[in-house]
């Protein structure tokens, strides 16, 4: 897919910079829509006692899911080297398909159109989803 | 044939019962062509696509907008026979128009965005499911004539 320009990196900054603070309620919601929307995800997830919406794990992951998209954002320069030992993480432990980070990534957007109505704009949208696109591609870097 | 439970046909009727496809349509297929530029393939005939300001005021846009979402409209009020439906609109697609139905996808993904953004926290998980399965269905049904 493609990379990511300047214009590209700058909205994408912009826009996560209304993040910090609702890292646990956008991953919840994330998370949960996921699980709901895509019962095949939930394979991921057979060691939980709880998979309903906004039960404590899913909470707790969706946080560290959206801690590391922000983390991410900070180093949107260079994401393949950024994010080494997460897609080792995801390629050798986690063993999650690729295909899984497009869902996701669907469901995130879902939850940023909401929480931000005005501001997710087609410009800011497509700006993301290259981005998350870009994230996944440096996530799946490992796996073969 | 699909089936599908009663909160799913109460929620996907009540949704097309709450939106306007007159600024949903417009909304989601100038969003899809903005986010995914390559569907601007099939709409060279509409005019000015050169950025999202101009996609976002054509009328060719606003109008088609309104059509898409009136033909999804239509598969709700026959959710038990949506591939009859559609059989000839997937030929249109296929033979006149040749659409990738890979494009339906993006779109649907669009109008779900769209309308996750109109109805807010509405738009519950187990809604969102019930709405794009029924987005599912339609797409599958517009593919379905295509050899």
């Amino acid at each position: 897919m493609t990379s990511l320009n300047a214009k590209d990196k700058n909205a994408v900054k912009a826009f996560w910079a209304k993040v910090p603070g609702n890292e646990e309620k956008i991953g919840a919601d994330a998370l949960s829509r996921m699980l709901a929307v895509y019962p095949q995800t939930k394979t991921y997830f057979s060691h939980w006692k709880d998979l309903s919406p906004g039960s404590p794990q899913v909470r707790k992951h969706g946080k560290t899911i959206v801690c590391g998209v922000g983390e991410a954002v900070g180093k949107i320069d260079n994401l393949t080297a950024g994010l080494l030992n997460l897609s080792e993480l995801h390629a050798f432990t986690l063993r999650v398909d690729p295909a899984n980070f497009k869902i996701l990534s669907h469901n995130l957007l879902v939850v940023l159109a909401i929480a931000f109505p005005t501001e997710f704009t087609p410009e800011a949208h497509v700006a993301l989803d290259k981005f998350l696109a870009s994230l996944a591609g440096a996530l799946s870097e490992k796996y073969r | 044939m699909v089936q599908w439970t009663d909160f799913e046909r109460a929620t996907i009727k009540a949704i097309f019962a709450k939106i306007d496809s007159a600024v949903v349509g417009p909304a989601a297929l100038s969003r899809c062509l903005v986010v995914y530029p390559w569907t601007q393939r099939y709409f060279g005939k509409f005019g000015n696509l050169f950025n999202a300001d101009a996609i976002r005021s054509n009328p060719n846009v606003i109008a088609h907008g309104k059509v898409v979402l009136d033909g999804l409209a239509r598969a709700v009020q026959n959710l038990d026979d949506i591939k009859a439906t559609y059989a000839e609109l997937s030929v249109l697609h296929s033979e006149k128009l040749q659409v990738d139905p890979d494009n339906f996808k993006l779109l649907a993904d669009c109008v779900s965005i769209v309308v996750a953004a109109q109805l807010g926290k509405d738009f519950t998980p187990e809604v969102q499911a019930a709405f794009q399965k029924f987005l599912a269905v339609a797409v599958s049904a517009l593919g379905k004539q295509y050899h």
